[in-house]
Protein backbone atom coordinates (compact mmCIF):
# COMPACT_ATOMS: atom_id res chain seq x y z
CA UNK A 1 0.00 0.00 0.00
CA UNK A 2 1.15 3.47 -0.91
CA UNK A 3 0.60 6.77 0.73
CA UNK A 4 -0.25 9.86 -1.47
CA UNK A 5 -0.62 12.92 0.60
CA UNK A 6 -2.17 15.74 -1.01
CA UNK A 7 -1.54 18.86 1.65
CA UNK A 8 -4.30 21.27 1.47
CA UNK A 9 -7.90 21.03 0.35
CA UNK A 10 -8.86 24.02 -1.34
CA UNK A 11 -9.69 24.40 -4.67
CA UNK A 12 -7.12 22.74 -6.56
CA UNK A 13 -6.83 19.97 -3.57
CA UNK A 14 -10.08 19.01 -3.16
CA UNK A 15 -10.65 18.47 -7.41
CA UNK A 16 -7.41 16.55 -7.38
CA UNK A 17 -8.62 14.16 -4.51
CA UNK A 18 -11.71 13.77 -6.04
CA UNK A 19 -10.38 12.51 -9.24
CA UNK A 20 -7.73 10.13 -8.22
CA UNK A 21 -9.77 8.28 -5.97
CA UNK A 22 -11.84 7.63 -9.64
CA UNK A 23 -8.32 6.60 -11.08
CA UNK A 24 -6.46 4.85 -8.31
CA UNK A 25 -6.54 1.24 -7.01
CA UNK A 26 -7.74 1.38 -3.31
CA UNK A 27 -6.52 -1.43 -2.86
CA UNK A 28 -2.96 0.03 -3.82
CA UNK A 29 -3.19 2.97 -2.90
CA UNK A 30 -4.42 5.07 0.32
CA UNK A 31 -5.30 8.84 -0.86
CA UNK A 32 -4.98 11.03 2.74
CA UNK A 33 -6.05 14.73 2.53
CA UNK A 34 -4.47 17.12 4.91
CA UNK A 35 -6.51 20.33 5.41
CA UNK A 36 -6.35 22.44 9.07
CA UNK A 37 -9.68 23.69 8.20
CA UNK A 38 -12.91 22.22 8.73
CA UNK A 39 -14.84 24.63 5.99
CA UNK A 40 -14.07 25.22 2.52
CA UNK A 41 -14.85 28.68 1.08
CA UNK A 42 -15.93 29.76 -2.37
CA UNK A 43 -13.51 32.41 -2.22
CA UNK A 44 -14.80 34.06 -5.98
CA UNK A 45 -17.92 34.37 -3.54
CA UNK A 46 -15.91 37.20 -0.97
CA UNK A 47 -16.26 40.05 -3.87
CA UNK A 48 -20.13 40.04 -3.60
CA UNK A 49 -20.62 39.68 0.29
CA UNK A 50 -19.69 43.88 1.11
CA UNK A 51 -22.58 44.27 -1.66
CA UNK A 52 -25.02 42.36 -0.08
CA UNK A 53 -25.21 39.98 -3.53
CA UNK A 54 -24.10 36.97 -1.48
CA UNK A 55 -24.60 35.96 2.07
CA UNK A 56 -22.50 33.08 4.11
CA UNK A 57 -24.67 30.51 3.20
CA UNK A 58 -23.55 30.90 -0.77
CA UNK A 59 -19.57 31.03 0.52
CA UNK A 60 -19.42 28.23 2.79
CA UNK A 61 -19.30 24.65 2.89
CA UNK A 62 -18.15 21.58 5.60
CA UNK A 63 -14.78 20.08 3.48
CA UNK A 64 -16.21 16.89 4.45
CA UNK A 65 -19.66 17.09 2.14
CA UNK A 66 -17.09 17.61 -0.50
CA UNK A 67 -14.61 15.03 -0.39
CA UNK A 68 -15.38 11.90 -1.79
CA UNK A 69 -15.85 9.18 1.17
CA UNK A 70 -13.02 7.43 -0.59
CA UNK A 71 -10.30 9.79 0.63
CA UNK A 72 -9.17 9.84 4.46
CA UNK A 73 -9.31 13.12 5.77
CA UNK A 74 -6.60 14.48 8.42
CA UNK A 75 -7.72 18.02 9.96
CA UNK A 76 -4.82 19.04 11.36
CA UNK A 77 -2.51 21.88 10.72
CA UNK A 78 0.84 20.89 9.00
CA UNK A 79 4.00 21.75 11.02
CA UNK A 80 6.46 20.98 8.70
CA UNK A 81 7.38 19.05 5.30
CA UNK A 82 10.42 16.32 5.36
CA UNK A 83 11.20 15.68 1.89
CA UNK A 84 14.24 14.13 2.72
CA UNK A 85 12.75 11.88 4.88
CA UNK A 86 9.71 11.87 2.85
CA UNK A 87 7.34 12.68 5.74
CA UNK A 88 5.37 15.69 7.11
CA UNK A 89 5.12 16.41 10.53
CA UNK A 90 1.76 17.70 12.06
CA UNK A 91 0.96 20.61 14.88
CA UNK A 92 0.24 17.67 17.08
CA UNK A 93 3.73 15.62 15.96
CA UNK A 94 2.03 12.94 14.66
CA UNK A 95 3.80 11.92 11.47
CA UNK A 96 2.57 11.09 8.07
CA UNK A 97 4.83 9.48 5.38
CA UNK A 98 3.97 9.64 1.94
CA UNK A 99 5.09 7.69 -1.04
CA UNK A 100 4.02 10.75 -3.63
CA UNK A 101 2.77 14.47 -2.36
CA UNK A 102 1.19 17.40 -3.83
CA UNK A 103 1.36 20.68 -1.90
CA UNK A 104 -1.63 23.04 -2.71
CA UNK A 105 -1.53 24.82 0.35
CA UNK A 106 -2.52 27.90 -1.63
CA UNK A 107 -1.44 31.36 -0.43
CA UNK A 108 -3.16 33.95 2.58
CA UNK A 109 -3.72 37.46 3.19
CA UNK A 110 -0.61 38.85 5.62
CA UNK A 111 -1.95 42.37 6.58
CA UNK A 112 0.78 42.09 9.42
CA UNK A 113 3.36 42.49 6.77
CA UNK A 114 2.42 46.42 6.31
CA UNK A 115 3.41 48.52 8.91
CA UNK A 116 -0.15 50.34 10.57
CA UNK A 117 -2.19 48.06 8.42
CA UNK A 118 -3.50 46.50 11.45
CA UNK A 119 -3.82 48.58 13.98
CA UNK A 120 -6.62 50.89 15.08
CA UNK A 121 -8.35 51.26 12.14
CA UNK A 122 -8.56 47.67 10.83
CA UNK A 123 -12.02 46.73 10.54
CA UNK A 124 -13.38 50.05 11.27
CA UNK A 125 -12.21 52.17 8.55
CA UNK A 126 -9.82 49.79 7.38
CA UNK A 127 -11.56 46.17 5.35
CA UNK A 128 -10.52 43.32 3.28
CA UNK A 129 -12.41 41.48 0.65
CA UNK A 130 -10.01 38.28 0.99
CA UNK A 131 -11.62 37.10 4.26
CA UNK A 132 -15.32 35.96 5.27
CA UNK A 133 -14.84 38.16 8.19
CA UNK A 134 -13.65 41.38 6.44
CA UNK A 135 -16.38 41.07 3.54
CA UNK A 136 -18.80 40.96 6.10
CA UNK A 137 -17.39 43.84 8.30
CA UNK A 138 -17.22 46.09 5.24
CA UNK A 139 -21.15 45.09 4.31
CA UNK A 140 -21.90 46.20 7.47
CA UNK A 141 -19.88 49.50 7.04
CA UNK A 142 -20.87 50.05 3.40
CA UNK A 143 -24.64 50.14 4.52
CA UNK A 144 -24.44 52.41 6.63
CA UNK A 145 -21.64 54.85 4.88
CA UNK A 146 -22.74 58.25 3.62
CA UNK A 147 -19.72 58.79 1.25
CA UNK A 148 -16.72 60.22 1.09
CA UNK A 149 -13.27 59.27 0.00
CA UNK A 150 -13.01 55.38 -0.68
CA UNK A 151 -9.40 53.83 -1.84
CA UNK A 152 -8.95 50.81 -2.61
CA UNK A 153 -5.13 49.86 -2.94
CA UNK A 154 -2.97 46.69 -3.76
CA UNK A 155 -0.10 46.12 -1.25
CA UNK A 156 2.22 44.32 -3.73
CA UNK A 157 1.94 41.82 -5.98
CA UNK A 158 1.61 38.93 -7.00
CA UNK A 159 -2.12 38.56 -5.03
CA UNK A 160 -4.63 36.34 -5.64
CA UNK A 161 -7.10 36.81 -8.17
CA UNK A 162 -4.96 40.26 -9.34
CA UNK A 163 -8.70 40.69 -11.24
CA UNK A 164 -10.52 41.27 -8.25
CA UNK A 165 -10.10 44.60 -7.10
CA UNK A 166 -10.92 45.46 -10.24
CA UNK A 167 -14.15 44.23 -10.10
CA UNK A 168 -14.46 45.11 -6.65
CA UNK A 169 -14.28 48.83 -8.05
CA UNK A 170 -16.81 48.40 -10.61
CA UNK A 171 -19.25 46.88 -8.24
CA UNK A 172 -18.49 50.18 -5.89
CA UNK A 173 -19.31 52.72 -8.20
CA UNK A 174 -22.65 49.70 -9.44
CA UNK A 175 -23.37 49.96 -5.41
CA UNK A 176 -23.25 53.57 -4.96
CA UNK A 177 -25.10 54.54 -7.78
CA UNK A 178 -28.01 52.29 -7.33
CA UNK A 179 -28.40 53.80 -3.44
CA UNK A 180 -28.51 57.16 -4.75
CA UNK A 181 -25.23 58.10 -3.51
CA UNK A 182 -22.19 58.13 -6.24
CA UNK A 183 -21.62 61.81 -6.57
CA UNK A 184 -21.06 61.83 -2.77
CA UNK A 185 -18.53 58.85 -2.90
CA UNK A 186 -14.77 60.23 -4.52
CA UNK A 187 -13.26 56.40 -5.69
CA UNK A 188 -9.78 55.99 -5.97
CA UNK A 189 -7.95 53.00 -7.04
CA UNK A 190 -3.61 53.01 -6.12
CA UNK A 191 -1.89 50.15 -7.58
CA UNK A 192 2.51 49.19 -8.07
CA UNK A 193 1.48 48.50 -11.65
CA UNK A 194 2.08 50.64 -13.99
CA UNK A 195 -1.67 50.30 -15.58
CA UNK A 196 -5.00 49.20 -14.65
CA UNK A 197 -4.08 45.55 -15.12
CA UNK A 198 -1.04 43.13 -16.11
CA UNK A 199 -1.86 42.62 -19.31
CA UNK A 200 -1.51 45.27 -22.01
CA UNK A 201 -4.65 44.70 -24.22
CA UNK A 202 -6.69 43.87 -21.22
CA UNK A 203 -5.23 46.71 -19.50
CA UNK A 204 -6.03 49.25 -22.12
CA UNK A 205 -9.74 48.10 -22.26
CA UNK A 206 -10.18 47.80 -18.40
CA UNK A 207 -8.61 51.20 -17.65
CA UNK A 208 -11.16 52.63 -20.38
CA UNK A 209 -14.41 51.53 -18.15
CA UNK A 210 -12.61 52.76 -14.90
CA UNK A 211 -12.40 56.26 -16.48
CA UNK A 212 -15.84 56.10 -17.69
CA UNK A 213 -16.74 55.48 -14.55
CA UNK A 214 -15.26 58.08 -12.81
CA UNK A 215 -12.53 55.86 -10.82
CA UNK A 216 -9.08 57.33 -10.29
CA UNK A 217 -6.44 55.40 -10.84
CA UNK A 218 -2.70 55.98 -9.00
CA UNK A 219 0.06 54.24 -10.40
CA UNK A 220 3.21 52.95 -9.12
CA UNK A 221 1.85 53.68 -5.38
CA UNK A 222 3.89 51.62 -3.37
CA UNK A 223 2.59 51.16 -0.04
CA UNK A 224 4.83 51.82 2.86
CA UNK A 225 2.83 52.49 5.75
CA UNK A 226 -0.85 53.08 6.92
CA UNK A 227 -1.02 56.56 9.35
CA UNK A 228 -3.91 55.80 11.49
CA UNK A 229 -4.46 59.42 13.42
CA UNK A 230 -4.19 60.65 9.78
CA UNK A 231 -6.12 58.55 7.94
CA UNK A 232 -3.44 57.84 5.26
CA UNK A 233 -1.76 55.87 2.92
CA UNK A 234 1.89 56.55 2.40
CA UNK A 235 3.91 55.30 -0.24
CA UNK A 236 8.06 54.08 0.20
CA UNK A 237 8.91 57.80 -1.44
CA UNK A 238 6.70 59.66 0.72
CA UNK A 239 3.20 60.30 -1.51
CA UNK A 240 -0.21 60.63 0.72
CA UNK A 241 -3.56 59.43 -0.18
CA UNK A 242 -6.17 60.25 2.39
CA UNK A 243 -8.73 57.70 2.75
CA UNK A 244 -12.21 57.82 4.52
CA UNK A 245 -12.52 54.26 4.02
CA UNK A 246 -9.35 52.32 2.90
CA UNK A 247 -10.36 48.93 1.12
CA UNK A 248 -6.45 47.12 1.02
CA UNK A 249 -5.65 43.80 -0.87
CA UNK A 250 -2.42 43.16 1.52
CA UNK A 251 0.33 41.53 0.74
CA UNK A 252 0.04 37.66 -0.24
CA UNK A 253 2.23 34.85 0.92
CA UNK A 254 2.08 31.40 0.48
CA UNK A 255 1.36 28.85 3.66
CA UNK A 256 3.83 29.24 6.79
CA UNK A 257 4.17 25.42 6.53
CA UNK A 258 6.43 26.07 3.10
CA UNK A 259 8.67 28.80 4.77
CA UNK A 260 8.92 26.25 7.79
CA UNK A 261 10.29 23.85 5.85
CA UNK A 262 12.77 26.27 3.80
CA UNK A 263 10.55 25.14 0.60
CA UNK A 264 9.72 28.43 -1.21
CA UNK A 265 11.25 31.90 -2.07
CA UNK A 266 10.74 35.00 -0.33
CA UNK A 267 7.30 34.87 0.03
CA UNK A 268 6.75 30.88 0.94
CA UNK A 269 6.11 30.00 -2.96
CA UNK A 270 7.55 26.73 -4.74
CA UNK A 271 9.89 27.13 -7.12
CA UNK A 272 8.03 24.92 -9.46
CA UNK A 273 8.39 23.31 -13.06
CA UNK A 274 6.11 25.35 -15.43
CA UNK A 275 5.43 22.53 -17.64
CA UNK A 276 5.09 19.70 -15.82
CA UNK A 277 3.97 21.14 -12.22
CA UNK A 278 6.49 18.98 -10.82
CA UNK A 279 8.54 20.68 -8.12
CA UNK A 280 12.30 21.84 -9.00
CA UNK A 281 13.80 20.27 -6.49
CA UNK A 282 11.95 17.34 -5.44
CA UNK A 283 11.14 14.32 -8.30
CA UNK A 284 8.37 13.14 -5.97
CA UNK A 285 6.32 16.59 -4.76
CA UNK A 286 4.25 18.11 -7.42
CA UNK A 287 2.80 21.34 -6.63
CA UNK A 288 -0.46 22.84 -7.86
CA UNK A 289 -2.70 26.31 -7.71
CA UNK A 290 -1.77 29.16 -5.33
CA UNK A 291 1.38 27.57 -4.30
CA UNK A 292 3.44 27.19 -6.89
CA UNK A 293 5.73 30.76 -8.16
CA UNK A 294 4.52 30.06 -11.85
CA UNK A 295 4.01 33.44 -13.63
CA UNK A 296 0.63 33.05 -13.69
CA UNK A 297 -2.32 34.23 -12.13
CA UNK A 298 -3.27 32.82 -8.84
CA UNK A 299 -7.30 31.42 -8.77
CA UNK A 300 -8.69 28.88 -8.71
CA UNK A 301 -9.57 29.70 -12.42
CA UNK A 302 -5.82 28.59 -13.09
CA UNK A 303 -5.76 25.83 -10.48
CA UNK A 304 -8.33 23.60 -12.17
CA UNK A 305 -6.82 23.52 -15.54
CA UNK A 306 -3.47 22.63 -13.42
CA UNK A 307 -5.33 19.70 -11.76
CA UNK A 308 -5.78 18.11 -15.24
CA UNK A 309 -2.24 18.35 -16.33
CA UNK A 310 -0.68 17.15 -13.00
CA UNK A 311 -2.95 14.19 -12.59
CA UNK A 312 -1.76 13.03 -16.08
CA UNK A 313 2.17 13.85 -14.60
CA UNK A 314 1.60 12.09 -11.36
CA UNK A 315 -0.28 8.85 -13.17
CA UNK A 316 3.04 8.66 -15.33
CA UNK A 317 5.27 9.39 -12.65
CA UNK A 318 3.96 6.43 -10.32
CA UNK A 319 3.73 4.09 -13.51
CA UNK A 320 7.91 4.69 -13.86
CA UNK A 321 7.30 6.90 -17.19
CA UNK A 322 7.98 10.07 -18.84
CA UNK A 323 6.10 13.26 -17.85
CA UNK A 324 4.60 14.33 -20.97
CA UNK A 325 1.79 16.40 -19.82
CA UNK A 326 2.15 20.38 -20.55
CA UNK A 327 0.54 22.54 -18.63
CA UNK A 328 0.38 26.54 -20.75
CA UNK A 329 -0.65 28.19 -18.42
CA UNK A 330 -4.07 28.32 -19.11
CA UNK A 331 -6.15 30.61 -17.10
CA UNK A 332 -9.92 31.85 -17.76
CA UNK A 333 -11.86 34.49 -15.88
CA UNK A 334 -15.19 35.87 -15.83
CA UNK A 335 -15.19 40.05 -14.47
CA UNK A 336 -18.25 41.11 -13.00
CA UNK A 337 -18.38 44.83 -13.78
CA UNK A 338 -21.48 46.08 -12.78
CA UNK A 339 -24.78 47.24 -13.70
CA UNK A 340 -25.46 43.73 -14.95
CA UNK A 341 -22.74 42.84 -17.48
CA UNK A 342 -19.78 41.15 -17.33
CA UNK A 343 -16.35 40.61 -19.54
CA UNK A 344 -14.84 37.30 -20.18
CA UNK A 345 -10.63 36.85 -20.72
CA UNK A 346 -9.11 33.59 -21.47
CA UNK A 347 -4.95 33.38 -21.71
CA UNK A 348 -2.12 31.49 -20.88
CA UNK A 349 1.88 32.20 -20.89
CA UNK A 350 2.48 33.32 -23.84
CA UNK A 351 -0.55 34.67 -24.97
CA UNK A 352 -2.85 37.79 -23.51
CA UNK A 353 -6.18 37.85 -23.01
CA UNK A 354 -7.63 38.75 -26.76
CA UNK A 355 -10.89 39.42 -27.99
CA UNK A 356 -13.15 37.32 -29.39
CA UNK A 357 -15.67 34.91 -28.54
CA UNK A 358 -15.81 31.36 -26.21
CA UNK A 359 -15.93 28.91 -26.31
CA UNK A 360 -16.88 28.62 -29.81
CA UNK A 361 -16.06 30.78 -32.57
CA UNK A 362 -18.76 33.26 -33.54
CA UNK A 363 -21.44 31.24 -31.68
CA UNK A 364 -19.88 32.10 -28.40
CA UNK A 365 -22.08 32.54 -26.25
CA UNK A 366 -19.52 34.26 -24.23
CA UNK A 367 -17.84 37.35 -25.32
CA UNK A 368 -14.05 38.05 -24.73
CA UNK A 369 -12.82 41.28 -23.58
CA UNK A 370 -16.03 42.67 -24.06
CA UNK A 371 -18.93 43.83 -21.85
CA UNK A 372 -22.08 41.71 -21.91
CA UNK A 373 -24.99 40.05 -20.12
CA UNK A 374 -23.70 36.76 -20.91
CA UNK A 375 -20.89 37.08 -19.35
CA UNK A 376 -22.54 38.08 -15.79
CA UNK A 377 -24.94 35.03 -16.47
CA UNK A 378 -21.47 32.75 -16.83
CA UNK A 379 -20.11 34.61 -13.45
CA UNK A 380 -23.17 34.19 -11.30
CA UNK A 381 -23.65 30.45 -13.12
CA UNK A 382 -20.20 29.37 -11.70
CA UNK A 383 -21.20 29.29 -8.38
CA UNK A 384 -23.79 26.61 -8.63
CA UNK A 385 -20.64 24.83 -11.02
CA UNK A 386 -18.12 25.39 -8.64
CA UNK A 387 -19.48 23.69 -6.10
CA UNK A 388 -21.32 20.67 -8.26
CA UNK A 389 -19.25 19.99 -10.54
CA UNK A 390 -15.77 21.92 -10.11
CA UNK A 391 -14.73 20.36 -6.92
CA UNK A 392 -16.38 16.95 -7.69
CA UNK A 393 -13.71 16.42 -10.44
CA UNK A 394 -16.60 15.83 -12.80
CA UNK A 395 -15.77 18.17 -16.73
CA UNK A 396 -17.09 21.05 -17.75
CA UNK A 397 -18.56 20.68 -21.49
CA UNK A 398 -16.37 22.45 -24.19
CA UNK A 399 -13.69 23.58 -21.18
CA UNK A 400 -10.14 22.39 -22.34
CA UNK A 401 -7.27 22.64 -19.93
CA UNK A 402 -5.23 23.72 -22.50
CA UNK A 403 -5.98 27.61 -24.09
CA UNK A 404 -7.21 27.26 -27.76
CA UNK A 405 -6.92 30.66 -30.02
CA UNK A 406 -9.92 29.29 -31.51
CA UNK A 407 -12.58 32.04 -31.33
CA UNK A 408 -9.79 34.76 -30.20
CA UNK A 409 -8.46 37.59 -32.73
CA UNK A 410 -5.68 39.66 -32.92
CA UNK A 411 -6.51 43.44 -32.57
CA UNK A 412 -3.11 44.10 -34.20
CA UNK B 1 31.20 51.35 -26.84
CA UNK B 2 29.95 54.40 -26.46
CA UNK B 3 26.48 54.40 -24.92
CA UNK B 4 24.89 56.08 -28.79
CA UNK B 5 25.72 53.06 -30.82
CA UNK B 6 24.00 50.52 -28.18
CA UNK B 7 20.59 49.20 -29.50
CA UNK B 8 18.08 50.13 -26.91
CA UNK B 9 14.48 48.91 -26.19
CA UNK B 10 11.44 51.26 -26.66
CA UNK B 11 12.00 52.24 -22.80
CA UNK B 12 15.62 52.75 -22.90
CA UNK B 13 16.63 49.67 -22.09
CA UNK B 14 19.95 47.88 -23.65
CA UNK B 15 19.23 45.69 -25.81
CA UNK B 16 21.95 43.28 -25.00
CA UNK B 17 23.16 43.34 -21.02
CA UNK B 18 26.40 41.88 -22.08
CA UNK B 19 27.08 45.01 -23.91
CA UNK B 20 27.20 46.73 -20.43
CA UNK B 21 30.41 48.48 -18.10
CA UNK B 22 30.37 51.12 -15.49
CA UNK B 23 30.79 53.91 -17.36
CA UNK B 24 27.15 52.97 -19.38
CA UNK B 25 25.56 52.78 -16.15
CA UNK B 26 26.85 56.42 -15.18
CA UNK B 27 25.27 57.48 -18.29
CA UNK B 28 22.00 55.45 -17.69
CA UNK B 29 22.21 57.23 -14.35
CA UNK B 30 22.56 60.84 -15.80
CA UNK B 31 19.25 59.79 -18.12
CA UNK B 32 17.22 58.93 -14.85
CA UNK B 33 18.59 62.04 -13.25
CA UNK B 34 20.65 60.22 -10.97
CA UNK B 35 23.84 62.37 -11.02
CA UNK B 36 26.15 60.36 -9.20
CA UNK B 37 26.42 56.53 -8.66
CA UNK B 38 27.64 55.96 -4.46
CA UNK B 39 28.48 52.65 -3.57
CA UNK B 40 25.01 51.49 -1.89
CA UNK B 41 23.68 52.09 -5.52
CA UNK B 42 26.55 49.85 -7.16
CA UNK B 43 25.09 47.37 -4.32
CA UNK B 44 21.66 47.03 -5.56
CA UNK B 45 23.28 47.59 -9.62
CA UNK B 46 25.68 44.28 -9.05
CA UNK B 47 23.08 42.09 -6.85
CA UNK B 48 20.71 42.80 -10.52
CA UNK B 49 23.20 41.60 -12.43
CA UNK B 50 24.48 39.04 -10.45
CA UNK B 51 20.60 37.72 -9.85
CA UNK B 52 19.99 38.12 -13.69
CA UNK B 53 23.20 36.12 -15.08
CA UNK B 54 22.26 33.11 -12.50
CA UNK B 55 18.43 33.17 -13.42
CA UNK B 56 18.10 34.88 -16.68
CA UNK B 57 15.25 37.09 -14.24
CA UNK B 58 14.87 40.15 -12.49
CA UNK B 59 14.21 39.49 -8.16
CA UNK B 60 11.47 41.26 -6.69
CA UNK B 61 11.85 44.74 -4.53
CA UNK B 62 11.68 42.35 -1.72
CA UNK B 63 14.10 40.00 -2.80
CA UNK B 64 16.75 42.84 -3.39
CA UNK B 65 15.74 44.52 0.39
CA UNK B 66 16.17 41.44 1.68
CA UNK B 67 19.31 40.18 -0.02
CA UNK B 68 21.37 42.80 -1.00
CA UNK B 69 22.03 44.95 2.20
CA UNK B 70 19.98 47.89 0.91
CA UNK B 71 16.64 47.79 2.77
CA UNK B 72 13.38 49.47 1.01
CA UNK B 73 13.20 53.08 2.40
CA UNK B 74 16.97 53.17 1.22
CA UNK B 75 15.86 51.59 -1.81
CA UNK B 76 13.17 54.24 -3.13
CA UNK B 77 15.30 57.27 -1.72
CA UNK B 78 18.38 55.43 -4.46
CA UNK B 79 16.56 55.04 -7.11
CA UNK B 80 13.39 57.51 -6.71
CA UNK B 81 10.02 56.19 -8.21
CA UNK B 82 9.95 52.90 -9.61
CA UNK B 83 13.58 51.44 -7.91
CA UNK B 84 12.87 47.81 -9.58
CA UNK B 85 12.70 49.27 -13.11
CA UNK B 86 15.09 52.37 -12.78
CA UNK B 87 17.94 50.18 -11.18
CA UNK B 88 17.43 47.42 -13.73
CA UNK B 89 17.85 50.32 -16.67
CA UNK B 90 21.17 51.79 -15.30
CA UNK B 91 22.43 47.93 -14.59
CA UNK B 92 21.91 47.18 -18.40
CA UNK B 93 19.13 44.69 -18.11
CA UNK B 94 15.59 44.50 -19.32
CA UNK B 95 12.34 46.22 -17.80
CA UNK B 96 10.84 44.18 -15.28
CA UNK B 97 7.98 41.83 -16.44
CA UNK B 98 6.02 42.93 -13.98
CA UNK B 99 3.50 41.08 -12.56
CA UNK B 100 0.96 38.32 -13.94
Amino acid sequence: MKNLVILGAGTAGTILANKLVRLLDADEYKIIVIEQSKVHYFQPGFLFIPFGVYKDRHVVKPVNELLSKKVNCVFETAKIIEPEKKRIVLQNDVAIPYDFLIISTGNRIAPEETEGLKESLWQKNIFDFYSLEGAKNLFKFLNDWKGGRLVVNIAEMPIKCPIAPLEFLFLADYFFTQKGIRDKVDIQFATPLSGAFTKPIASKMLSDILIKKNINVINEFNIARVDNSAKTIVSWDEQKIPFDVLITVPINKGNDVIGNSKLGDELNYIPTDRESLRSQKYSDIFIVGDATDLPISKAGAVAHFQVDILVKNLISYIQQKPLEEKYDGHANCYIESGFGKGILIDFNYDTEPLPGTFPFPIFGPFSLLKETRMNHYGKMMFRWIYWNTLLKGYKIPFIEPHMTMSGKKRPY
Amino acid sequence: MKIKELARDADGHLADFKLWNEEIAKELANEEEIQTLTDQHWKVINFLRKEYVEKNDLPTIRKITKESGVDTKELYSLFPKGPAKKAAKIAGLPKPKGCI
